[in-house]
């Protein structure tokens, strides 16, 4: 369980996120729903350690924790970029092994090993020795998944998962991530498309942009 | 133009063109190593040291490499720095192909879109894992085409330590010209060049084709 406390972040004067609180039960899908501009990306990069909150509680299952730390109880979290941001230099399998064997000390095969079950469950089978270049859009999308599950995190969060995509595959995607939830992975969205957060979520977080002018 | 002719001057033509080579190589293997480490410098966060490398690229790009060739052998010694022509040779060379070099590894770098060091980041690479995995091998294909040019213009721009007095390929070829009073050493001259940056051309296209497996 995930849980965000008192989370504040400005810019310069200007407040992005004041004193926001989210829970994001285990085995459960947490959908940040908002228009443009209410913070949902500035949100969901301080609680991946992308951004410094100003400031704010992490807890991982009670235990606090350090977004940007590197310790084993500060990884918790993954992360698929909304444009993916997947290694173009390195092959699927390279981009799901490289974290794994160089961070968390994998054995080569053991990392290998578990790429290829990510990449079957994601239907990927076939998909190990191609580059990001030959990818699908949606492909890359599941690359990306995989990449971040092969790091074992707590919690998987996206950032408009849908919105790089043909909407076509908005259905895919709903489907990838609720077949990911039966399979025990807790997951966090971060989406400006209501309909498609209700459809997945179980808990849905609405955000508007502050008004500047109140304070 | 008479076989005989050309075996009686050719040991000289290569003599010069071994000098030729020997400043091509030495003004390589420095001035890329040095022109990476001033491309750091120019995107670097502290100002003085940004500052003085900005007007060390802008001088050496911007005046005559011929000038910075007569100033650093026949100048110098004027403020009692003396060098022998073929170390004042060196040093110019570098110190011109350095900065060229650190623009286009400058470009390299910024070319390589943030995302990549965040996907690195939320992966829990550290800097060096980052720098040595994915990013250097995209920053050298971006500059491949780039650094080729240059390479190939060191072939030529190296006839210039004519002016200093240096024996390499164009004197030999000029010497032996205006003794015999014949065209023929100018031309064998002219397809040494020719032969020498075919050589280059041929070197880089394989380093190209290396590094064309990803997008
Ligand atoms: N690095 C930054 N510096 C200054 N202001 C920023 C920065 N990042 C975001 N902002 C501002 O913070 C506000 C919230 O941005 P954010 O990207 O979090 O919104 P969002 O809800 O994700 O919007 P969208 O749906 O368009 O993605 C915006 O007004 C934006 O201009
Ligand atoms: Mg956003």
């Amino acid at each position: 369980m995930l849980e965000v406390k008192n989370l504040k972040k400005s810019f310069g004067e200007r407040v992005i996120l004041d004193d926001v609180n989210l829970t994001v039960r285990d085995d459960e899908i947490l959908c940040i729903v908002g228009p443009s501009g209410a913070g949902k990306t500035t949100l969901l990069r301080c609680i991946t350690g992308l951004d410094t909150p100003d400031s704010g509680e992490f807890l991982m299952d009670g235990q606090p924790f350090d977004p940007q730390g590197t310790g084993a109880s500060d990884r918790v979290i993954g992360v698929v970029f909304q444009d993916f941001n997947l290694f173009p230099n390195l092959s699927v399998m390279e981009n799901i092994t490289l974290a794994p064997t160089m961070v968390l000390k994998e054995s080569k095969e053991a990392a290998v090993k578990n790429a290829k079950k990510l990449l079957g469950e994601l239907g990927l089978s076939t998909k190990g020795d191609l580059y990001p270049w030959q990818l699908s859009g949606g492909q890359k999308q599941r690359v990306a998944i995989a990449r971040a599950l092969a790091m074992k995190p707590k919690i998987l969060c996206y950032d408009e998962p849908t919105s790089a995509l043909d909407p076509n595959l908005r259905q895919e995607v709903a489907n990838i991530i609720l077949s990911l939830k039966k399979g025990g992975v807790t997951q966090l969205v971060v989406t400006h498309d209501l309909d498609f957060a209700e459809e997945i979520a179980d808990d849905l977080l609405k955000v508007n942009p502050i008004d500047q002018n109140q304070d | 133009m008479s076989f005989n002719y050309i075996s009686q001057i050719l040991p000289s033509l290569i003599q010069g063109a071994g000098l030729t080579l020997q400043i091509f190589f030495w003004t390589l293997i420095l001035s890329i190593p040095l022109g990476i480490i001033v491309s750091l410098g120019l995107t670097s966060k502290i100002k003085p040291l940004k500052w003085i490398l900005e007007i060390y690229v802008w001088l050496m790009r911007g005046t005559p490499l011929l000038l910075q060739l007569i100033f650093v052998f026949y100048g110098l010694p004027i403020i009692g720095i003396v060098f022998q022509r073929y170390d004042a040779a060196l040093v110019a060379f570098i110190l011109n192909y350095a900065a060229y070099f650190a623009e286009i590894f400058r470009g390299g770098f910024q070319s390589v879109s943030v995302g990549q060091y965040e996907a690195a980041k939320v992966l829990r690479l550290n800097y060096w894992q980052t720098v040595r995995k994915i990013i250097i091998p995209q920053v050298v294909k971006i500059v491949i085409p780039s650094i080729g040019n240059e390479v190939i213009n060191l072939v030529k721009d190296s006839s210039l330590v004519y002016v200093i007095g240096l024996g390499d390929l164009l004197r030999a070829g000029n010497v032996a010209t205006s003794r015999d009073v014949t065209l023929v050493p100018l031309l064998l001259v002219g397809l040494i060049y020719l032969l020498l940056v075919g050589i280059c051309t041929l070197i880089l296209r394989q380093v190209e084709k290396r590094y064309s497996y990803f997008k």
